[in-house]
């Protein structure tokens, strides 16, 4: 059996699901913003592959995914700042000790 | 050929990403986050997406992956690793599950594939579809004002009181 767009789409659930379990999981911030960018490029596989077996001549795919690229450079960005902003003010990272907000 | 190709990147892929979050040393993970981010480029390459795989390089390998390890420098936890928080059960359970439902929904649906062959190479399609007549010409804008106040926001972020 030739490799087709399901082989693509269970690549992309894999590593989606990998990233899902590290964001759930994990306590290092850094390490979630690191899970969210493994979800956000099997979120793009599965998009590029869309365009490649569906409408190989469009190309809409192809875009969507530049798109996607876009704001992920923009939150990581903001969100190593984030991070970087609370590790002055706590010194640390943990996901579990950024209780600022709760009551 | 492709298919050899896919199966290798696929199983190099998904032991990169198992990697990150498996290894407890954070600077290790964010090196084999950046062995996935190379590996998800050649795939572009095997799905012709030429214009992307450049892409994927530039950004993802050059520049976010750099910003992610100058975090891990500046936040100094490397130390203590990354261990897994109280709900490392219930995450499996939902990550399984949802892995489950994907691949079943997956391999259940009959997908309309075209047998058409692939545009190549794409880079002058994408860039008129994107800033041509009638494409996406205003989503482009509106990312130059989503990056600038990204980049305002970061600054803002970061600066010292």
């Amino acid at each position: 059996m030739s490799v087709g767009l399901e082989h693509y789409l269970t690549l992309s659930a894999i590593l989606f699901s990998i990233g899902l379990y590290g964001v759930l999981a994990k306590r290092n911030a850094v390490v979630i913003l690191m899970c969210i960018e493994i979800m956000l490029n099997a979120v793009n596989i599965a998009l590029v592959a869309f365009s490649r077996y569906v409408v190989p001549m469009l190309l809409t795919g192809q875009i969507f995914a530049i798109f996607v690229i876009v704001v992920a450079a923009a939150e990581a960005a903001v969100g190593i700042a984030i991070i970087i902003a609370i590790y002055r003010n706590r010194q640390s990272v943990d996901v579990d000790k950024f209780d600022l907000m709760k009551w | 050929m492709f298919d050899i190709v896919f199966w290798i990147l696929a199983a190099v892929a998904v032991g990169a990403a198992l990697a990150v979050i498996i290894l407890r040393d954070v600077f290790r993970a964010a090196l084999s986050l950046v062995l996935l981010f190379l590996t998800i480029a050649v795939i572009y390459v095997t799905l012709y997406a030429d214009f992307l795989a450049v892409v994927q390089i530039l950004i993802y390998v050059g520049a976010i992956s750099i910003l992610i390890i100058v975090a891990i420098m500046l936040t100094h936890e490397v130390w203590r690793g990354s261990p897994s928080g109280k709900l490392r059960i219930p995450a499996l359970v939902v990550s399984l599950l949802l892995l489950g439902t994907l691949v079943f929904t997956v391999v259940g649906t009959k997908w309309e594939t075209s047998g058409e062959p692939p545009l190549q190479p794409t880079t002058a399609a994408i860039g008129s579809s994107l800033f041509g007549g009638g494409g996406f010409i205003l989503p482009v804008e509106i990312t130059a004002v989503l990056l600038l106040a990204a980049v305002l926001g970061a600054i803002v972020m970061i600066r010292e009181k």
